[in-house]
């Protein structure tokens, strides 16, 4: 028979000034644990709303990143009269080459420079990507060196606003828009005309080339691009090329576990030294309780109950310090492009709930030996203690 | 688990048993280091149901050593504790808590409520281990605390109510599981003689008129006048 949960609750309240520093304490690990997720989450999330289901890839045979591919325009044309390839109303077939190029600019508030995507795109290419929409100005025209930018990139960098223009190259860019790429990695990219791209950066080749095509037919369509000797690229699902390239936030989490876990340790023994002295403060009540017949296990499971009541308190601490980072967009590199990834902290119910539970791991973990030790004490010795 | 009610009249059990508890033989030793202390040596005695016992005896005899024993929080280091036909002395450390539950009411000179707790919550607390619905609960609860005339006192915390409130509290729950024997160590020790009279009252009318056994420890010739029969330890031993 367990004791009544108020008087565990209660018991920890009323002894709120000594845990405060406990409770804020674990609230700190937990806050810092989340914040670290919800960047890995945001990271993840960039690659995942990035491909489209029904696109295919294509890059240069053993490149793992468009940046570091090339497509020539004899094999483009080649991909073009593929049969399995979906047209639109003209009949016009779904595929367009881009050519990606790593620019450097300087980040706001003179924080040095950054490596930025530059994607030479088509109309069709546009077309493949409808999650990116454009939020203000208008689209680039074509020979005419403007440029189109991620509105989260514009929040970062100099010379992003409307009407601005950057140097690059020695060649000078207007912008004349911003698009939302619906926090896909699109939203860490500046976009111009393929052909101006090109040719203001001395590209003969294309990096790589998007197509659409029914998922039946996939398998048709990649052996023969594959099969054919003339063509020598590689085919991949764009939502697969986009997750791989979630390996980035590999080291975040890591990072995350790491410092939560470093952390944690001292809100253990926190946890710890609070659930002792409220073990040492109530010894005559322990004695009581045995007395009236409650055995060790209700002492036990009712001292590991407080130090979970108490982390638990923390865990909502730490989520509530946590929540205004929600949404706030951040940038990183992306060690495949090496260009600047821009992304938002995205805190979902799930890294809340994990926050949770982490909180009130730390608390029964922290409170097992005090709790242990209650259970133990002898009832005439805890009777006599004061 | 036991599921008396306690607004049937608090009559003892007609037993054939001559007394409810039998001790013979008894001692309790402590070893410290190189030296023996003996609390109790070789004591016996009985207690007839509806006695109420008073132990006397200066500080340090034995007294509150012998109560324990004969309650079930302590052991003896030989000898025999016989309460109500069952030998305290052979039960199990969890058979103990549930035996001490069921058959003994402790009334402590610290009163020992819990300071969270409600006066009903305390006196509750050992009827959370009983088989008892929360509505059962209640009505027993409420009925203990009339008995010691705090019924209008159910929703204060200890520290809102008079030490003689805090220990009536405490016979409120010591009673609430309807036992057979009250002990009682000291209990008017920290209170006022007003509030102690009140107090030795109510043991005495428990004895008296609801049929229990109680057996209180006392330092005071006042309080022991209270009992119907008066036991001296002197260094462990009984005095004649
Ligand atoms: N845990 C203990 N260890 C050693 N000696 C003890 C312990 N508890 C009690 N004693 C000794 O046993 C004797 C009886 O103690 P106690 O029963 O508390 O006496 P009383 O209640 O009559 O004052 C005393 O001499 C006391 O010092
Ligand atoms: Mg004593």
């Amino acid at each position: 028979m367990a004791l009544p949960l108020r008087y565990n609750v209660r018991s920890v309240l009323i002894r709120w000034r000594s845990t405060l520093s406990t409770i804020f304490g674990i609230g700190l690990v937990v806050a810092v644990y989340i914040m670290m997720q919800s960047l890995a989450v945001g990271l993840e999330k960039s690659s995942a709303n990035t491909g489209d289901p029904r696109n295919l890839l294509l890059v240069r045979k053993g490149s793992t990143a468009e940046t570091s591919s090339q497509v020539t325009r004899e094999q483009f044309k080649l991909l073009q009269y593929l049969p399995d390839i979906e047209k639109d109303e003209k009949g016009e077939p779904l595929i367009s080459a881009d050519t990606l190029i790593l620019i450097s600019l300087p980040r706001k508030g003179a924080a040095g420079e950054a490596n930025i995507l530059v994607r030479g795109v088509s109309k069709v290419g546009m077309q493949l990507r409808p999650q990116v929409r454009l939020t203000q100005g208008r689209m680039f025209e074509g020979g005419r060196r403007e440029v189109v930018v991620s509105q989260k990139l514009a929040e970062r960098f100099d010379n992003l606003g409307i009407g601005e223009s950057f140097k690059t190259g020695g060649h000078q860019l207007q912008v004349v828009g911003w698009f939302d790429g619906n926090k896909s990695a699109f939203d860490s990219e500046i976009w111009m005309d393929s052909d101006d791209a090109r040719s203001l950066f001395d590209r003969e080749n294309y990096s790589s080339v998007l197509l659409r095509s029914d998922p039946t037919q996939w398998g048709a369509l990649t052996n023969r691009v594959e099969s054919d000797k003339r063509l020598s690229l590689s085919v991949i699902p764009e939502t697969k090329y986009y997750s791989n390239q979630t390996a980035t936030a590999t080291p975040i989490r890591f990072l995350g576990n790491f410092l939560a876990t470093a952390m944690s340790v001292g809100a253990i023994f926190a946890a710890m030294n609070t659930m002792y002295a409220s073990v040492g403060a109530r010894t005559r009540e322990v004695g009581t309780l045995r007395v009236l017949g409650f055995r060790r296990r209700a002492i036990l499971i009712g001292f590991l109950l407080e130090g979970a009541i108490l982390a638990f308190l923390g865990g909502l601490i730490g989520c509530l310090l946590s929540l205004p980072i929600n949404h706030y967009s951040t940038g990183t590199l992306n060690f495949q492009t090496f260009s600047e990834v821009v992304f938002e902290f995205n805190i979902t119910p799930h890294l809340i709930l994990k926050g949770l539970v982490f909180a009130v791991s730390v608390g029964l973990i922290g409170s097992l030996m005090p709790a242990i030790r209650a259970s133990r004490l002898p009832v005439i010795a805890s009777l006599k203690s004061l | 688990m036991q599921t008396n009610d306690l607004s049937v009249p608090l009559v003892a059990e007609n037993s054939s048993e001559p007394s409810i508890v039998q001790i013979k033989e008894l001692s309790k030793i402590y070893r410290q280091g190189e030296i023996n202390v003996t609390a109790l040596n070789r004591i016996s005695l009985s207690i007839a149901r509806r006695e109420f016992l008073t132990l006397m005896g200066p500080s340090g005899s034995g007294k509150s050593t012998l109560l324990h024993i004969i309650a079930g929080i302590d052991r003896p280091t030989s000898g025999h504790c016989i309460v109500q036909g069952v030998e305290v002395t052979q039960l199990s450390e969890s058979e103990l808590a549930d035996w001490r539950n069921q058959n003994v009411g402790f009334v402590f000179q610290t009163f020992n409520l819990l300071p969270v707790l409600t006066a009903f919550e305390n006196v509750e607390l050992p009827l959370l281990l009983t088989r008892l619905t929360s509505k059962q609960r209640k009505k027993q609860v409420l009925t203990a605390l009339e008995l010691v005339g705090l019924a209008d006192r159910t929703s204060h915390l200890p520290r809102q109510l008079s030490g003689g409130q805090e220990q009536r509290v405490a016979i409120a729950r010591a009673l609430v599981t309807d036992p057979q024997l009250i002990v009682a160590d000291e209990p008017t020790g920290n209170l006022d003689s007003t509030s102690a009279h009140e107090v030795l009252d109510i043991l005495r009318s428990l004895c008296n008129d609801a049929g229990k056994t109680v057996i209180m420890v006392t330092h005071d010739p006042k309080a022991a006048a209270f009992g119907s029969r008066n036991v001296h330890l002197e260094k462990g031993e009984l005095a004649p």
